[in-house]
């Protein structure tokens, strides 16, 4: 009875345009953000900050990034965990190399350098696309990784490979990055980082070049034909996914885990974000937060649900099961709702707008 | 400098010194090209009848695989063992094609991928959670001593793994060309519809395939496990067989031998010969990086053909 | 109907020639277009129509010939070079955008109008007055086309002859000099025929725009074409006024099938 847009009519274009047009909208998008922002860091205890908010606000920016080269561009990518590894270790090298710049300037520059990597492995995605390109795409996964692994000089010639994440401040002495920010600073800043770049994320897709790569997804040839320059659209969407991915490999290293290594961004990285994105919704920037929230919290749920009713399950065991879990969701979600939760969402909202009188 | 030199001197003038050695390196590299391209059959076999790009083909060697060691590993003599992984394979094929391939027909081929990513991890959860998830040693029987042969020694095994993959692609040739069905899945692979309308039953014909993909998959497993142990890391291996294809081209058979062969001995020699100056295993990457170089220049690969596109 | 004047040429193909492997699907064709009439292209299946389309804007490039478009000579013609250039065009094969909306659609084909930076698009408010403008216009075009009921749906959901009509507007809203419509009325029910029909008069009479169509409907073409050129086995057979065209006996022929002897 409450969700009801009878009588609010748009006036303008730009109120047609907004991001959430119904009043009722914008209330509960407060209350979210009112929550997100004053309610979690005074109530969550230190293990939910930690291990669940941290890496749903990363994961959620690098399926962002996916989101748009695949979900907007059509160009479906393996290759994220290289390019997240790329941020975090251009970052590290970055705030070594120029102790002064600022963590927010570091954050930018390394999704930069990102970019910059990402148009290169994207080259090749103007003659091929499809699995040909997902192939490709692999070369930039294993090879990057390698890169970090194999020249010391990325480490800073560490002889273990695992180096911890310099301590940066923000302002004064409120620190945001390594081991010794607390829990409170580092999800706030990681929780704003992620809503302004989401914010910029959504005006791009709802505008001209969202257009663009939408078209070339949908159809490429037409896309040619009605004039959209292919190479310079789909290399921009490898750019701006790659910033976006560089900058949430940079805030794995630096906020989330406090350790930059390579070994954080194998294949199985670039999987899980690609599943974020398909169970989320390809094609929605509030898909990329609910399949991050799905992916980070169904483990935590899986290790701990037997145990609340009183089975006990073997850790290995536990792990296999989210495999096969995780597989069988994939399955389930392409079959039933390809858009993913991000569609069940809206369906639920077209349910309750015509709750409880349907016809 | 001294890079140039290691990277342009250097290896050449070895395989120059070692003439004897190159040769051992690159015929061992071969025959780990022989197991590639088993993998990378399997995939060709999927997508020439269904247009699915199989992902799952790698976790299909290891479920097979680790289904043949489980089985063993109760005690069951080895034919009675392959018998029973046949039918699991093939009970497996019929069920994909029920539960995944039914539902998604005429999907985008993207769509369809990625739900064979799905039945990967699917896999890989269910066979290591049923057969457990450490290392299992295979013995078929295969004997693994070298052989010395002018000066050149050459462990049996790759031999004998060289000999199996032959009589295997030989007897699939002789399925394609010879038979009924065979001529049936040559029809579907042209044109879906038009075979459909003279009445091939397709869901038939993909349950087919799917079957002929998992015993090839477990041929393969079969191999890779006396070899390595049968161990998570095939369906890992597996994914070398990814570059294969783009070099032999998605529809072409003697296209993923040739191309398992190109991959398997070039990262070989390349790691033997140019690896260290690159600071060594370079393994990891070569077979895809070599993959995304040919793609720029020839992206239907080296059998497929040229593309016409038309609006 | 109002007298249209005709204006200089506005394209001219000269001797073009277009093979496939050894297959030709044009041979030696050669017909001018004046601005603001309405061109049709006739033949029976195969005849080279399409084939003459994708020539004209550059997606297929043909191994003998010249095209002179606005005065410039080429030896082929380039898409993006095409579209930016002013000539638009509608698919036998209907190719919209399936995953948008008939208005993201029908904007798409604003692109060339739309300047702003991707850093102006985050940002929002940059280019928040291009988006309007362009969105105005869109609108007229939506308007015109009275499709205003359709606008937020996606365009998969679409019957055809609704997606016929969104396409024309995305092809529109580019606001072209040139448009080139394949078959516009394929598939379509007499009353969609009709609704094309007055679309394709109204689009010339309002905007000025010269129109290149192929089509099948004989009957249509008669009507509201200017001049026709018959195609068949990629040859041109007759080019003229409609009136012209239809007692021409190599033309009956084509169409009533006698035996090439």
């Amino acid at each position: 009875m409450i969700y009801r847009e009878a009588g609010q009519f748009k006036t303008s274009y730009p109120a047609d345009r907004a991001i959430f047009p119904i009043v009722q909208d914008r209330y509960f998008v407060a209350a979210i953000a009112l929550a997100a922002f004053v309610a979690v860091p005074l109530l969550a205890s230190e293990y939910w900050l930690v291990t669940i908010m941290l890496p749903f606000l990363v994961l959620s920016l690098a399926a962002i990034g996916l989101n748009i080269l695949t979900g907007y561009a059509g160009l479906l990518s393996l290759g994220t965990g290289g390019f997240m590894a790329c941020g975090a270790f251009a970052a590290y090298k970055l705030s070594t190399a120029f102790p002064e710049l600022h963590i927010i300037g570091v954050f930018a520059l390394s999704g930069v350098i990102t970019a910059g990597v990402g148009v290169v492995f994207g080259i090749p995605s103007l003659r091929i696309k499809g699995f040909y390109l997902a192939v490709a795409t692999l070369a930039s996964q294993f090879f990057l990784v390698w890169l970090f692994n194999k020249l010391p000089w990325f480490t800073n010639y560490s002889p273990s490979g695992v180096i911890s994440a310099p301590p940066r401040a923000l302002f004064g002495d409120v620190f945001v990055t390594g081991s010794s920010a607390t829990p409170e600073a580092k999800y706030l800043f990681a929780l704003t980082a992620v809503c302004v770049l989401a914010l910029l994320a959504k005006n791009m897709v709802r505008g001209n070049i969202g257009r663009k790569w939408m078209a070339i997804r949908d159809m490429d040839i037409a896309a040619e034909i009605i004039g959209i320059p292919m190479l310079r659209t789909k290399l921009l969407a490898f750019a701006i996914s790659s910033f976006y991915i560089g900058v949430a490999g940079a805030m794995w290293a630096f906020i989330y885990t406090s350790s930059v290594e390579a070994l954080a961004f194998g294949i199985e990285r670039s999987f899980q974000v690609l599943f974020i994105i398909i169970i989320g919704g390809l094609g929605s920037i509030l898909g990329s937060f609910l399949g991050a929230a799905f992916i980070v919290l169904l483990p935590i749920l899986l290790s701990n649900a037997p145990q609340l009713i009183g089975l006990q399950i073997p850790v290995d065991m536990v792990t296999h099961l989210e495999f096969m879990i995780f597989g069988a969701l994939i399955i389930l979600f392409l079959i039933v709702e390809p858009h993913g939760l991000a569609r069940l969402w809206s369906i639920a909202k077209e349910k309750l707008r015509l709750w409880p009188f349907p016809h | 400098m001294e890079f140039l030199q290691a990277v342009f001197v250097d290896p050449f003038v070895s395989i120059y010194e070692y003439p004897l050695f190159f040769i051992e390196v690159l015929i061992g590299g071969l025959l780990t090209g022989v197991m590639y391209s088993l993998v990378a059959l399997g995939f060709v076999l999927i997508f020439k009848a269904s247009g699915v790009f199989n992902f799952a083909q790698g976790a299909m060697v290891l479920f097979a695989a680790l289904t043949l060691v489980g089985l063993m590993e109760y005690g069951l003599p080895l034919w009675a063992a392959l018998i029973i992984t046949v039918g699991i394979m093939v009970l497996l094929a019929l069920v994909i094609e029920r539960v995944v391939l039914r539902p998604l027909v005429n999907q985008e081929h993207i769509i369809l991928f990625m739900a064979t990513i799905g039945i990967t991890f699917f896999l890989d959860g269910f066979g290591q959670m049923i057969w457990g998830s450490d290392v299992k040693l295979l013995d078929v029987g295969i004997p693994q001593d070298p052989i010395e042969i002018k000066g050149v020694l050459i462990n049996k095994f790759d031999i004998w793994a060289a000999v199996i993959a032959g009589m295997l692609v030989m007897l699939l040739a002789v399925f394609f060309q010879r038979t009924r069905v065979g001529r049936a899945l040559r029809a579907v692979a042209d044109d879906h519809q038009a075979a459909m309308s003279v009445g091939i039953p397709l869901k038939t014909i993909w349950a087919i395939v799917w079957s002929v993909a998992g015993i090839v998959g477990l041929v393969a497993g079969i191999i890779w496990g006396s070899k390595l142990g049968v161990q998570f890391s095939l369906a890992l291996i597996a994914l070398k067989a990814l570059p294969v294809l783009i070099l032999g081209g998605f529809t072409s058979v003697p296209g993923a031998i040739i191309g398992g062969l190109i991959i398997g001995a070039g990262e070989k020699v390349a790691e033997v010969f140019w690896g260290s100056a690159f600071g060594g295993a370079i393994e990891d990457w070569f077979a895809y990086m070599l993959a995304l170089v040919f793609l720029v220049f020839r992206p239907q690969g080296l059998f497929g053909e040229k593309i016409i596109e038309r609006v | 109907m109002a007298e249209r004047r005709f204006g200089e040429v506005i394209l001219a193909v000269q001797d073009i020639s277009l093979s496939f492997g050894g297959v030709k699907a044009l041979t030696s064709v050669s017909f001018e277009i004046r601005e603001h009439e309405i061109r049709a292209i006739i033949g029976p299946n195969g005849a080279g129509k399409s084939s003459m389309l994708n020539v004209i804007n550059g997606f297929y490039h043909p191994q003998e010939g010249s095209i002179t478009y606005k005065g410039v000579t080429r030896s082929r013609m380039h898409p993006h070079h095409a579209a930016s250039h002013g000539i638009a065009r509608t698919f036998q094969n209907i190719a919209l955008f399936r995953g948008m909306s008939t208005l993201d659609n029908i904007m798409t084909g604003r692109v060339h109008k739309m300047k702003a930076n991707v850093l102006m698009q985050a940002l929002y408010w940059p280019a928040r007055r291009e988006e309007v403008e362009n969105r105005e216009f869109v609108e007229h075009i939506i308007d015109f086309l009275e499709i205003q009921a359709i606008r937020k749906t996606p365009v998969g959901r679409l019957p055809y002859g609704m997606q016929k009509r969104v396409e024309l507007g995305r092809a529109l809203a580019a606001e072209p000099d040139l448009l080139l419509l394949d078959e516009p009325m394929a598939g379509m029910n007499l009353e969609e025929k009709e609704d094309m029909c007055r679309f394709v008069l109204d689009v010339t009479e309002e905007f000025g725009t010269t129109i290149a169509l192929i089509e099948h409907d004989m009957g249509v073409v008669m009507d509201i074409s200017d001049r026709v050129v018959v195609l068949d086995y990629g040859e041109k057979l007759a080019d003229g006024v409609p009136a012209e065209v239809r007692e021409d006996q190599a033309v009956v022929d084509a169409y009533l099938g006698v035996a090439h002897d």
